[in-house]
């Protein structure tokens, strides 16, 4: 153990340079793909938020008498679906728009006559939110004799949903090139390393060492350049996160890095990396040595 | 110990190295491989130590088909042998002591049994005194003796050594053989290939002379075939 921990140091002492270029190609392999990740667990995140927030909103006929919509409340209420219905007035409608909508807050003041209808909003329990649950209380509710407009934010929702998946797969795409590269070039350094040291190899053979012997530094060594890699890409990521949250001046305050699981999965993704390029390598051309 | 029996090796070309050879080498023997260059010594020493496998035939050394033997049998049955070149592939980067203790440490000795083992062999060897000269340091011998110790460090039962002392001048080539010749005597079986003559003659080892690759002489057949027509009126 302790000579197969030696050799595969050594071999960071006798290839600096390629060694570095090895950990930094996994590195940058493993930023790319936590880059993207990053962005897609975001929107995710944010996705989240949205769809607790999912609310169909009908619109009262204006002149609609208050008791039909307290009842017709009730009645939206009991569907299985919905968590609470709430009853926004025209007068709360124009008082949220003056409050939400600043940019507009001159224009809403010198109103005389109040441009918004009443509404009903209704939100849905969890495990309803999703588009078919949706569009089927926003029919029922179109059923009212005097909703005027059934609304729900549902596309925009499934449109950032799409969004999320195409980061996910452009990032892995991405990620997968660069970590394609990073098995060669670790191959490359192996290989290299391996001719190097054809001599010392081929007298490993003939005292009888075995090829799990042989190959163990080799191995050792391209998980370790895996694990450095790895280690690397997260300050990458890291970094990269802060500066784009920091720079933002507070619009993204709420940004979220990796959870604990998902670094050790970079990590372990690198790891694998270099086992796998420096398996490939001292499979091939240890025959030849 | 040893065992061949019609065995022939081709080349990947289809020419053959080794045609239909044939041999036994018993416990405790010595036996001198002689013939030109191209001749097949080195191809049987390869055989032995299954660097290469008989195209077909039978090769058994020490218990082991090397015919049959599976990838990752065969650094078990090179532990038990040990191999010498005349060109003493040592590491340049190592001293004496450390290119015998290698040896150890890549088949999993124990670590604190190595210093002892290894001091034992180069005492055994003459060299005890030069266990930290670099390869560099020392001469053609000295070099060729620690080979010779790391070929021993493991307690091999066979010892291959192929053309030792082709690199040596007459004195040093002397000590070598007189020191195969002791290893020989504490019972582990030698087998050394080489076209010096005068080494053949200078002792009464058993001799096998090959030619084209196969075998034109074998003084143990020799002897019996002696012993047979002695008896034979």
């Amino acid at each position: 153990m302790k000579l197969l921990t030696r050799e595969a140091l050594l071999s960071f002492r006798r290839a600096p340079l390629l060694s570095a270029l090895s950990i930094t190609t996994i590195a940058f392999s493993l930023f790319t793909l936590g880059l993207f990740g990053l962005v897609a667990i975001n929107l995710r995140a944010a996705l989240r938020g949205l769809e607790e927030r999912v609310e169909i909103v009908a619109f009262v006929l204006r002149g609609t008498p208050a008791e039909t919509i307290t009842l017709a409340t009730e009645d939206i209420a009991a569907f299985p679906e919905v968590q609470d219905v709430q009853y926004i007035t025209e007068a709360q409608a124009l008082g949220r728009a003056r409050r939400e909508l600043v940019e507009f807050r001159d224009a809403y003041r010198d109103l005389q006559v109040n441009p918004l209808p009443a509404s009903i909003e209704v939100r849905l329990q969890e495990g309803y939110r999703d588009a078919a649950s949706v569009e089927r209380v926003a029919q029922r509710l179109r059923g009212f004799s005097f909703i005027n407009d059934v609304r729900f934010g549902r596309e925009w929702v499934q449109k950032l949903d799409h969004l999320r998946n195409v980061t996910g797969i452009v990032g892995l795409v991405i990620g997968l090139a660069f970590a394609a590269v990073a098995v060669v070039i670790i191959g490359v350094t192996i290989r290299l390393t391996l001719l190097q040291r054809a001599r010392e190899i081929s007298i490993m053979r003939l005292v009888g060492a075995t090829n799990w012997f042989i190959r163990g530094p080799f191995l050792l060594e391209g998980a370790l350049k895996g694990l450095l890699g790895g280690l690397l890409s997260l300050l990458l990521c890291y970094g990269g996160y802060l500066l784009f949250r920091d720079r933002t001046g507070g619009a993204f305050a709420g940004l979220i890095f990796f959870q604990t699981f998902q670094m050790v999965g970079i990590v372990v993704f690198g790891v694998m990396l270099g086992l796998g390029g420096s398996l490939v390598s001292v499979g091939r051309h240890l025959r030849h040595v | 110990m040893i065992r061949l029996s019609h065995v022939d090796k081709a080349y990947p070309n289809g020419a053959l190295a080794l045609k239909d050879v044939s041999f036994r080498v018993g416990k405790g023997e010595f036996v001198f491989l002689t013939g030109h260059s191209g001749a097949g010594k080195s191809t049987i020493m390869k055989l032995l130590f299954a660097e290469q496998r008989p195209s077909s035939g039978e090769v058994r050394v020490s218990g082991y088909d090397v015919s049959t033997l599976r990838a990752d049998e065969i650094p078990r049955l090179r532990r038990r042998l040990g191999v010498v070149f005349q060109d003493f592939r040592l590491l340049e980067d190592r001293t004496a002591a450390e290119n015998i203790a290698f040896a150890l440490e890549v088949t999993g000795a124990r670590g604190d049994t190595i210093a002892a083992r290894v001091m034992r062999v180069l005492t055994q060897v003459g060299l005890a005194a030069r266990s930290r000269a670099y390869p560099r340091e020392l001469s053609g011998g000295e070099q060729q003796r620690v080979a010779i110790a790391r070929a021993l460090v493991n307690d091999p039962a066979i010892l291959i050594a192929d053309e030792p002392t082709g690199n040596l001048d007459e004195r040093a080539t002397r000590g070598v053989f007189q020191l195969l010749r002791d290893i020989n005597a504490g019972g582990t079986v030698v087998v050394m290939a080489t076209h010096d003559l005068d080494l053949v003659r200078q002792a009464n080892y058993r001799t096998i002379e090959m030619r084209d690759g196969g075998v034109v002489y074998d003084s143990a057949e020799d002897e019996a075939n002696e012993a047979q027509a002695g008896e034979a009126p």
